[in-house]
C-alpha cells in the first residue's frame, strides 16, 4: 500500500457544494442524466453548457432548464420534486410509461441518488428506514437505481450517530441490489462492485485512517 | 361513444359504489380537482384509487380520503409533508395501501390499455415490494412479474379535445393522463378548450379519441 497517501485530493472534507461540483465534473460530456431529490440536485448548478449535458426528470420530461422564478413559475412545468422548473431548447414532453422506459431501458447514462446506506457490493437502501409506523413511499427510487447504465449516490460517510454508510450487508431495506457503481461522499470516492469497494480519492484523511471509519476492505485505486 | 357534457357533476353521475377509480396528475400538475371535486358530490364510496400520490394538502384527493370514501389507495409515494389525511387514515388502519414503484405503477396501468397480462421487470427485484411475486432470471437479471392495473373509470385533464376527443397535453400535466384513458374502461376528460374537430394537428394528437368517453370543460 505505498500509495496510500497519494489519493488524498484536499487537505479537509469536502461540503455538499464542493461535492455536487466534483461530481459534476465527472459526468462526461453529451450525458443523458437524472438528479434525485435533494443533495443530488446541487449538481446542476455546476453543469457547464459545454458539457452539453441533457437532464431528464421522471415525471415526463427531457431538457430540463433551472428551477423557475418569478414569471417563469408555471405549475404545469415541475420536475420529481414538484418545484417548478424551466425547460431548454430542445426539451421534449412524454408520458409516464414512457418516462420510465427511458429509465428502465437502460437510456439515461447517470443518476445521481442519495442513501441511507451502500452495501460493498453495491446494493443500495434510500427509501425506507423499516420503522414499523413509518408510511413506506418509494416513488421512482427502485426505478432510477435499477435502469441508469451508472448510479451515483452522494451522501455523508457517517450516519449522525458516527456509523459508516457504507456497510457490508445493508440493514434497511433494500431499493435496488448491486446497482450502486460510485458512491461520492464528504470523506472520499468510493468506486462499489462485485469486486468490492475501491477508494479513487480521500479528502481530509488517509486511506488508512478512512479504513478505520468503514467496516469494508478497502483498497486504492491503482 | 364519446359524449360532451355541460357539467363535470354530470361527467362523474355513473361512477358506482366499489369502482377502481384512475386519477391523473403527479402533485398538482394534471389533477383533475374539478372532477375529483364532483367525485366528492357525487357519493360514490368504498373506492380503489389510482394515483401517484395519495393526496396533499386539503384538496382534491386528500379530501376524498379524509372523507373516508376510499377504501384503498393504489400508488407509489404517499407520504409527503402535507398528506396528513391520508396519515391519519393509514395509522387509523382506515385505508388499505399497496405501494408500487412509481415506473412499474405506470407500466402495469399501460400495460391494461394495451391488453397486456403482466410482465417481468427488474425494478424491485431483491427488495420487500417484490416479495411473494414471481422471480425469473432473464438476460442475466433477476425480474420480478407485474400484472395489469385496470380502471372502471379514468378521471384525467388535458389541455385541448377536439369533436372526436383526440386530445393534447401540457407540458409535465401529460404524466399519467394517455396511460390512464387507455386502461380505464371509461374515461372522463377535463380540458381547458375544445377546438373543432380539425383543429388538431393529427401529427400532434397524444391521445387518440378511442380512449375518451366523456369530455367537459372547465375555465
Amino acid at each position: 500500500m505505498s500509495t496510500a497517501t497519494s489519493i488524498q485530493t484536499s487537505d479537509k472534507p469536502l461540503g455538499r457544494n464542493d461535492l455536487a461540483e466534483l461530481v459534476a465534473r465527472d459526468i462526461k460530456p453529451g450525458s443523458f442524466v437524472n438528479l434525485g431529490i435533494g443533495q443530488p440536485t446541487l449538481v446542476s448548478n455546476y453543469l457547464k453548457p459545454e458539457q452539453n449535458i441533457t437532464l431528464h426528470t421522471e415525471n415526463g420530461m427531457l431538457g430540463m432548464g433551472p428551477a423557475a422564478e418569478g414569471d417563469q413559475i408555471d405549475g404545469d412545468l415541475i420536475n420529481a420534486g414538484k418545484i417548478p422548473v424551466t425547460e431548454l431548447p430542445g426539451a421534449s414532453y412524454f408520458h409516464h410509461a414512457d418516462s420510465f422506459a427511458i429509465m428502465r431501458g437502460g437510456h439515461l447514462d447517470i443518476c445521481v441518488l442519495g442513501a441511507f446506506q451502500v452495501s460493498a457490493t453495491g446494493d443500495l437502501a434510500n427509501w425506507h428506514t423499516g420503522a414499523p409506523d413509518a408510511i413506506p413511499a418509494v416513488g421512482g427510487a427502485m426505478d432510477l437505481a435499477t435502469g441508469a447504465k451508472d448510479v451515483f449516490v452522494m451522501m455523508t460517510l457517517l450516519t449522525r450517530e458516527g456509523a459508516s454508510k457504507i456497510v457490508d450487508a445493508c440493514t434497511y431495506p433494500l431499493t435496488g441490489v448491486g446497482c450502486v457503481t460510485r458512491v461520492y461522499t464528504d470523506k472520499a470516492v468510493f468506486l462499489t462492485g462485485p469486486d468490492g469497494v475501491t477508494v479513487r480519492e480521500t479528502f481530509g484523511c488517509t486511506l488508512e485512517e478512512l479504513q478505520e471509519l468503514v467496516p469494508v476492505p478497502l483498497k486504492a485505486a491503482a | 361513444m364519446l359524449n360532451f357534457v355541460d357539467s363535470v357533476n354530470e361527467a362523474v353521475a355513473g361512477i358506482k359504489d366499489g369502482s377502481t377509480v384512475m386519477i391523473g396528475g403527479f402533485g398538482n400538475a394534471g389533477q383533475p380537482f374539478e372532477l375529483i371535486d364532483a367525485l366528492m358530490d357525487c357519493g360514490a364510496k368504498d373506492l380503489t384509487v389510482v394515483n401517484n400520490n395519495a393526496g396533499q394538502g386539503d384538496q382534491g384527493l386528500a379530501l376524498l380520503i379524509k372523507e373516508g370514501r376510499v377504501r384503498k389507495m393504489i400508488c407509489s409515494f404517499p407520504r409527503q409533508s402535507d398528506s396528513w389525511h391520508f396519515d391519519a387514515k393509514f395509522h387509523a388502519g382506515e385505508i388499505e395501501l399497496e405501494l408500487v414503484p412509481q415506473g412499474n405503477l405506470a407500466e402495469r396501468i399501460r400495460a391494461a390499455g394495451a391488453g397486456i397480462g403482466g410482465f417481468f421487470t427488474p425494478t424491485g427485484y431483491g427488495t420487500m415490494l417484490a416479495e411473494g411475486k414471481e422471480t425469473r432470471i432473464i438476460d442475466g437479471r433477476g425480474q420480478v412479474f407485474e400484472t395489469p392495473i385496470h380502471g372502471d373509470v379514468a378521471l384525467i385533464k388535458a389541455l385541448k379535445a377536439d369533436g372526436v376527443g383526440n386530445l393534447v397535453y401540457r407540458k409535465t400535466a401529460r404524466n399519467f393522463g394517455p396511460i390512464m384513458a387507455a386502461a380505464a374502461k371509461h374515461t372522463v376528460v377535463q380540458v381547458s378548450e375544445i377546438v373543432p374537430t380539425g383543429g388538431l394537428d393529427p401529427e400532434n394528437v397524444v391521445t387518440p379519441g378511442i380512449y375518451v368517453n366523456s369530455i367537459v370543460k372547465v375555465a
